[in-house]
């Protein structure tokens, strides 16, 4: 006997919606209340930096790389500078690449604070984690301004070095937030990491196996959260990052948990990396002599770094002008997308919310 | 330290895979034939001595008489890359084999470069445009596109 049918339904979940983390939109098809299909619409805010990148002089296009991924603007402007550094044979100071290696892992920290504290806001506890990670991001927030005036766009970082060299008071400051923010990790891993509500919404849900997550073109701290141990501070090793220790912590199964515990364990030893920095950085230049207009020759160079999202790559040609003749971003948010209905199909609408928080993108670099 | 695998190595495995198949390279990177760079990547997956699991990224470069296609490649178990060149001659009707069915990381991608640059992949399920909206007249990243 079969009295009771359903048919599939299909919702709109954003443009507009404080859960999508920006103006994303999903379609998604419900039979009852398990999802059976789900379509991503993107686009809403492209703005063609990468054609625009095409008329603007190699230091110009620094601001435009500020506002893909605007949390984690530090880690934009490196992976640029590096690759128009290779293209046009720049090289670059050890003090400026210490000064570098410490920004992005202050920047790489910040993200990740504020990937936790959404993804507990969408789980339902409202503002309180999120509001503790954000008061966490601002003291980060703070250092950068006394480096470069800016907070959230701050375009520090040259090709051949960074603008300017850190005031006396950065460096007091920094050491206050280095020591302080380990005491953060336990505060806010003694309230969340063992919390029944959390476990039970978040463990075993939105699973990425390794194989899915290879194939997938997956990277960062999500594919680390599918037991694969690939991280290119380590494997392809840039700046100075082959003189700092640290590990690479991995998940167990790949669910929306390990995520959320991988990026917890990584601002951790960002601490470590930033501490040995402060310890091994000597006096000197901050920037080799490069001048405004840089013509690299004919060529092309393609570098990636690990960024707090995962592998944030440039490509760009030069025909030998002063701007490229193509740019290309690899953004890590926008492939991290690529497995979305695989992880999301069979689960319900509460867990689509969560799964899509715990895989951490931002609009501005899936659209660019 | 990720080293660039020797092309000598990837050109010698793919002429004795692929008898006939149109090939050149220098030292950064490997041109093969568009038509048979669904064949190809096949084989760089899949060969023992290669195993480029993994696809960073997919490229298209307007170079006004042809365009060009990049594929970065990286094998995550004997920490190496490399780098796959096509090239698409002409400026109108462009179509390539899609690469969907090896690496499932292109889907996104080949729909970008349908999108932005007007090249089309045969066999790719869902080939709609994924910036722009349905009806925008032209690809954006072409050299002869004026805003």
């Amino acid at each position: 006997m079969n009295t009771l049918r359903t048919e599939p339904i299909t919702i709109n979940l954003g443009p507009q919606h404080p859960s999508t983390h920006g103006v994303f939109r999903l379609r998604v098809t419900f039979d009852g209340e398990e999802i059976v299909d789900l379509e991503p619409v993107f686009g809403y805010l492209h703005r063609g930096t990468e054609k625009l990148a095409e008329t603007r002089n190699y230091t110009q296009i620094i601001t435009l790389t500020d506002r893909m991924d605007y949390v984690a603007s530090m880690s934009n402007n490196l992976a640029y500078v590096r690759t128009v550094e290779s293209l046009a044979n720049i090289s670059v100071p050890e003090r400026a690449q210490y000064i570098r290696v410490i920004c992005a892992e202050l920047q790489r920290i910040a993200s990740h604070l504020m990937a936790t504290g959404f993804l507990l806001n969408d789980l339902g506890a409202l503002a309180t984690p999120l509001v503790y990670c954000f008061r966490e991001r601002e003291k980060i927030l703070d250092l950068f301004e006394m480096l470069c005036g800016a907070r959230i766009t701050l375009s520090y970082m040259r090709p051949g070095g960074v603008f300017q060299d850190a005031p006396e008071e950065f460096w007091h400051a920094l050491n206050t937030t280095v020591t302080d923010l380990p005491h953060f990790f336990d505060e806010i891993e003694s309230l969340i990491s063992t919390n029944e509500i959390v476990l039970a919404r978040t463990r075993g849900v939105g699973i990425l196996t390794d194989e899915q997550a290879i194939a997938n073109s997956v990277s960062g701290p999500n594919l680390r959260a599918a037991r694969v141990k690939w991280d290119l501070r380590k494997s392809n090793t840039y700046e100075v990052y082959d003189r700092l220790k640290f590990d690479i912590p991995i998940g167990h199964e790949g669910d929306t948990y390990d995520r959320y515990l991988v990026r917890i364990l990584e601002m951790r030893e960002s601490v470590k990396i930033i501490a040995q920095c402060v310890e091994q950085i000597d006096t000197g230049p901050i920037r080799s002599n490069t001048p405004f207009f840089i013509r690299p020759p004919a060529g092309e160079a393609y570098e990636a770094i690990e960024g707090p999202k995962g592998e944030l790559g440039f490509y760009m040609v030069s025909d030998g002008g002063v701007a490229p003749y193509r740019c290309k971003v690899r953004a890590p948010s926008f492939l991290n997308l690529t497995p979305l209905k695989e992880m999301i199909t069979g689960w319900k609408m509460g867990d689509l919310i969560t799964i899509l928080g715990s895989i951490d993108i931002v609009l501005g670099e899936v659209d660019r | 330290m990720t080293k660039i695998l020797s092309t000598s190595k990837i050109i010698q495995t793919l002429k004795q895979e692929l008898p006939g198949l149109e090939i050149s390279g220098n030292e950064s990177w490997v041109t093969v034939n568009a038509n048979q760079i669904n064949k190809v990547s096949r084989i760089l997956k899949n060969s023992d001595g290669l195993d480029f699991s993994y696809l960073n990224a997919i490229t298209a470069v307007d170079y006004i008489e042809y365009f060009q296609i990049i594929y970065h490649l990286t094998s995550m178990r004997n920490n190496y890359s490399c780098v796959i060149k096509v090239r698409c001659d002409g400026r109108t009707n462009l179509e390539l084999p899609s690469v969907i069915d090896v690496w499932k990381g292109a889907d996104l991608q080949e729909r970008e470069i349908w999108d932005l640059m007007g090249i089309k992949f045969s066999g790719h399920p869902n080939l709609k445009r994924i910036l722009l909206w349905e009806g925008f007249d032209g690809h954006p990243l072409r050299k002869d596109y004026l805003g």
